[in-house]
């Protein structure tokens, strides 16, 4: 997708003056946030889940490259084809040979995020190949050419007012005056559509939740079964997937799996978890022929051995988003890239560059709701704080902020012209606020007081009332 | 693709050895694959919840409980023999078409359809049959989850084509957590190795994406029914 992270703040102010978006995200606001903590609360075992979790992965993260070789002979050995990918270039390209290969016209894709990171469908289609997506969400979004806003409800943004245009307008073949004002009838006609393409599908392209060394078996977790039907119905299934999503053992997987769905929708567990292991078997009357994961890095390596290693252990299940006030406030598209809300104020700089998607992690309250949610206990504040501190040492942050710091930092290193300076700074500002008791307007803060009053000091500082109290004990 | 042109470091080389030099490890290092072995041949268990570690009667209870909360209908049978008559009754109920295609199970082969009205034909579904029946090799009983094998016996396409879906299950098959369930496929298949493809089923099709309106039967089945068996 088309990167717009660098006008972040015009995206912000864009969303926040969208009503359609500002009533699709009341959904978010209280929906995700009960289902979670109920999900949670109900399993005693949850927040020890967790710990294991967060290990599982750093044990897997340390030895990467190991469980990688591991895996990939499971899956040779079970009959099918590993390539690896060092870029997002070079994924497209292995998928769009293998498709050429098969002959294919038409490919189905179950949701998958790497997809999107790679941005495979435009170039399928500029290829000549048709990609449909399958997950409802990803396909409403498909017809109205939008990119996803949320990594496990893509269509999230939307009403069911826009989701009745948006069909009425692609299914043209269909009655105009049908019933549509009930989601179910929505769903119904979505279902009918889909059915025809996976029926007629060449390929099916499947993200995967996670790749299991032991067994050479890729997962996918979906709740409406796009993905299970994008992938057995197919002569060549091709599943694209990150480095990171390697996990040692089906156990290691089942320890996740307890974390995902209850932090992602509130469920104890999704409707389908599906254990892929190569291609048909000789006995097999049903699923693919031809079975290929694609292995992308795309800058991930970079992350190994940073301050950022533990984002890696990130299973997207999206609770972050969901309990973060800033993306309940602008949606997921203002974020300007694949991944919104915390998470992605995380990623994005890694895999875009700081340059473009600096504005992310600067756009957080660090009220650090994402890291007491998180499954796999990423602490995902303190990350995007090392991303301010990159961006400023690179320059990068604007010349104002900069000024600002630097001329803090003057004062902060003299204590005593500190102390001083503010002293002084309270008396004046106290004194000329008599009788309002608050600022509407202030130099140099015009920022702050456009949109708050500024309520005025007291007359002494902090460090004043602090040394007077102490003496008076 | 592993060997690539002569002379060109292929992608493979190229990331293993970013994750090599960004973890400083050697990937000859015979204590690093010790413990990488390890883990895979002792797969660990890890952190099982007590709520489904109970005797059989009460994980087949709680098994029920947790599949009727996500809206699968359970019924129970004594015998396999008794499979059409609660198919039927099932079918029947829900005004549903006579018809079932199965697999070649032979836990499902021999039951006596002939009595029950219902055409039954045998192999993979095209999406052209209403109603599926498929054996369920496990249940968990945590979630409420089945465990379905590919092969012929249950073609992997009736788990997902049919509008309505009807699974037999054991109850003695019925395990309290998915971790005693790998210890089985471990057991079946040789460790390592496994079906094609495992499907953990729990509750009908659904989907959230329209407004976070949960609405059943997205593009899997819309029903699902359950018969435990004994």
């Amino acid at each position: 997708m088309q990167i717009t992270s660098p006008e972040f703040k015009q995206n912000a102010r864009a969303a926040l003056a969208d009503p359609n978006l500002q009533k699709a995200l009341r959904h978010v606001r209280s929906n995700f946030i009960d289902k979670r903590a109920k999900a949670a609360g109900a399993l005693p075992e949850f927040e020890a889940l967790r710990d294991n979790a967060r290990d599982i992965k750093n044990h897997t993260l340390a030895h990467l490259d190991l469980y990688l070789e591991a895996y990939e002979d499971r899956v040779r050995q079970a009959g099918g084809e590993v390539h690896y990918a060092e870029t997002a270039e070079t994924a497209r390209d292995i998928i769009r040979s293998i498709c050429e290969r098969a002959g294919a016209k038409t490919v189905t894709k179950g949701k998958s995020m790497i997809a999107e990171e790679i941005n495979l469908n435009d170039y399928l289609e500029e290829h000549g190949i048709t990609p449909v997506e399958t997950d409802l969400g990803e396909y409403i979004i498909q017809l109205r050419h939008e990119p996803p806003s949320h990594i496990i409800a893509p269509a999230v943004h939307l009403t069911r007012e826009q989701v009745e245009e948006s069909f009425r307008k692609s299914h043209t073949d269909l009655a105009p005056d049908r019933d549509l004002t009930e989601p179910t009838e929505l769903l119904a006609e979505a279902r009918a559509k889909l059915r025809e393409r996976f029926l007629a599908a060449d390929v099916g392209i499947t993200g995967a939740n996670f790749l299991v060394a032991e067994t050479g078996t890729s997962v996918i977790v979906t709740n409406e079964g796009n993905g299970d039907l994008t992938q057995i119905l197919p002569r060549v299934h091709i599943v694209i997937a990150s480095i990171e999503k390697i996990t040692p053992t089906l156990n290691d997987v089942s320890q996740i799996m307890r974390l995902l769905a209850r932090s992602a929708t509130g469920q104890d567990m999704s409707v389908y978890t599906t254990f892929s292991t190569g291609p048909r078997r000789p006995e097999d009357p049903d699923g693919p022929d031809e079975y290929h994961v694609v292995i992308l890095d795309n800058g991930r390596t970079g992350m190994l051995g940073s301050d950022f290693q533990e984002a890696l252990r990130c299973i997207r299940c999206g609770a972050c988003m969901n309990h973060c006030p800033v993306y309940h406030a602008i949606g997921g598209h203002a974020y300007g890239w694949v991944y919104p809300g915390p998470i992605g104020a995380v990623l994005d700089p890694q895999l875009i560059g700081v340059d473009k998607a600096g504005n992310l992690p600067n756009a957080s309250t660090f009220c650090g709701r994402c890291e007491a949610v998180c499954p796999m206990r990423i602490p995902l504040p303190n990350m995007m704080r090392h991303w301010r501190e990159r961006e400023f040492e690179r320059h990068l942050s604007p010349a104002v902020a900069r000024y600002g710091i630097g001329f803090w930092a003057f004062f902060a290193r003299r204590p005593r012209l500190y102390q001083w300076a503010t002293r002084l700074a309270m008396r004046v500002l106290a004194n000329r606020a008599i009788g309002k008791g608050r600022y509407t307007s202030l130099p140099l803060a015009g920022g702050w007081t456009k949109y708050r009053d500024f309520p005025a000091p007291e007359g002494r500082t902090f460090q004043e009332q602090w040394s007077a109290r102490r003496k008076a004990s | 693709m592993v060997g690539a042109e002569e002379g060109v470091v292929s992608d493979r080389e190229v990331i293993l050895g970013k994750i090599r030099r960004a973890l400083a490890a050697d990937g000859n290092d015979v204590g690093r694959r010790a413990i990488v072995i390890a883990r895979l041949e002792g797969t660990p268990r890890g952190i099982i919840p007590e709520r489904g570690q109970l005797p059989q009667e009460e994980r087949v209870a709680l098994f029920t409980t947790m599949a009727e909360k996500v809206s699968a209908t359970v019924g129970r049978i004594a015998a396999l023999e008794d499979v059409p008559r609660a198919v039927a009754e099932f079918l029947r109920k829900h005004n549903l078409p006579a018809s079932l295609r199965i697999g070649a199970d032979p836990l499902l082969a021999d039951l006596a359809w002939d009595g029950t009205q219902i055409a039954v034909s045998h192999g993979p579904s095209d999406g052209g049959d209403p109603v599926g029946l498929s054996h369920a090799v496990a249940g968990i009983a945590e979630s409420g989850t089945l465990v379905l094998t590919s092969g012929p016996d249950n073609p992997t396409t009736l788990n997902f084509l049919p509008e309505t879906h009807i699974v037999v299950i054991r109850a003695a098959d019925i395990a309290g957590d998915y971790e005693t369930v790998w210890d089985e496929v471990r057991e079946t298949y040789g460790k390592g190795h496994m079906p094609r493809t495992v499907n953990m089923v729990t509750g009908p099709s659904r989907s959230a994406d329209i407004e976070q309106t949960l609405l059943l039967g997205a593009h899997g089945p819309r029903r699902l029914h359950i018969v435990v068996v004994g």
